[in-house]
């Protein structure tokens, strides 16, 4: 983890994130599995274990799960990382967004809205998907710590699909299964 | 066609906030609650006990919201801030979700990179991942059901839904060509779904 970047890259980072706000259709979650390529596999400037532990730390603090983009941003080039990181993903959606609203909350049920609400929607719950296998590919490739990573991925999908848990019982669960050494 | 939209505000919401500061307030102790997700504890917050918006509205701005780039619930508070006061509820609204998650996120982050040697915290944090991942997985599961009442019909939403997972986790195509092909692609087949939808009610 490294403090300083060039200037160059942290407007790289900067304008990569700009672009990824305006893709973020469904939450910033869904443009993770194109943060992790850019970030992992061309840059190289985090490994796998760093950015699924961005996306942890996000999950287990309070607030918007959003917060994974600055952790992200911190771990490659500290404050000034986090910064650009999060100020490029919020700007441009943050500016459509009134833009769109101010626009009018009327045209909801034209035809063309609905197709494009509808047509996306597959899209999104792909998206969602590819998202759930980038972070559980780590646990998966990792032999020594696969079976209980698995068995700790099954509860948690059962118990949230079945139960009205809150997600911070399984996040404490997690945790102590980690650093009792289960996982 | 038989469907009868209701009109969004014929009932309006019983209570408005006071000031933009009311706002920040509100919004950062509703994101404080937060663990793994803010929608629900916005729902109550917002609808339940403050009574800004009626579960009507709240829905309404949360199907917006989806349709929208940004995450929904930052979407949703920049919507209700911009409602009551213009620009600087829309900026009082962000902060507030935002400003004091951010300094405990990037807090862990920081402390994480000092103790990133500790076992039990390392081991900590892999099952935290692993618990991550299994969110997300019952996330999409549970988002399926949304599909259910799409206008394309279950095929094509399957296929869209799987070609999106072969490209972007299996094939590591960039987003930008995976959205822009499968969504236009989608947005034609919905258009005409709902065209025929129209023709033969």
């Amino acid at each position: 983890m490294t403090g300083g970047l060039p200037l160059a890259d942290l407007a790289e980072l900067f304008v990569r994130f700009v672009t990824l706000s305006l893709l973020s259709i469904g939450g910033a979650m869904s443009t993770a599995p194109e943060m992790h390529r850019f970030l992992v596999r061309d840059r190289g400037w985090l490994d796998d274990g760093e950015f699924t532990t961005a996306i942890a730390l996000a999950q287990a603090a309070p607030g918007p799960n959003l917060l994974f983009v600055p952790v992200l941003g911190y771990q490659v080039a500290g404050l000034t990382g986090a910064a650009a990181a999060l100020i490029g993903i919020l700007l441009p959606s943050t500016l459509l967004t009134l833009t769109v609203t101010r626009w009018g909350r009327t045209r909801r049920d034209t035809p063309a809205v609905r197709a494009f609400t509808g047509g996306l929607a597959p899209v999104t719950v792909g998206l969602l998907f590819s998202t759930a296998w980038v972070l559980a590919l780590p646990f998966v490739r990792e032999p020594a710590h696969r079976a209980g990573a698995v068995v700790l991925i099954a509860i948690t999908v059962v118990l949230m699909l079945r139960t009205r848990l809150s997600p911070i019982w399984l996040i404490a669960l997690g945790a102590l299964a980690g650093a009792t050494g289960w996982v | 066609m038989n469907r009868t939209p209701p009109p969004p505000a014929a009932v309006s919401a019983p209570r408005t906030p006071n000031s933009p500061l009311e706002m920040f307030v509100t919004f950062t102790v509703l994101a404080l609650q937060g663990f793994g997700g803010v929608l629900a504890v916005a729902q109550r917050e917002l609808v339940d006990r403050k009574g800004w918006l009626t579960r009507e509205e709240f829905v309404d701005a949360y199907s917006l919201s989806q349709l929208l780039p940004g995450p929904n619930v930052i979407n949703m508070s920049l919507m209700l801030g911009d409602r009551f006061f213009g620009w600087r509820g829309a900026l009082a609204s962000l902060a507030g979700m935002l400003f004091v998650p951010l300094v405990i996120v990037l807090l862990l982050a920081a402390g994480y990179n000092r103790f990133a040697d500790d076992a039990a915290i390392a081991g900590a944090l892999r099952g935290m991942g692993a618990v991550a991942a299994g969110l997300m997985f019952a996330m999409a599961l549970k988002l399926l059901a949304a599909l259910r009442r799409n206008p394309m019909g279950p095929l094509p939403c399957a296929l869209l839904g799987l070609a999106t997972v072969a490209l972007v986790a299996v094939l590591h195509q960039p987003l930008v060509g995976v959205l822009l092909g499968l969504g236009a692609l989608g947005w034609g087949l919905a258009r005409r779904a709902i065209a025929r939808e129209h023709r033969a009610p």
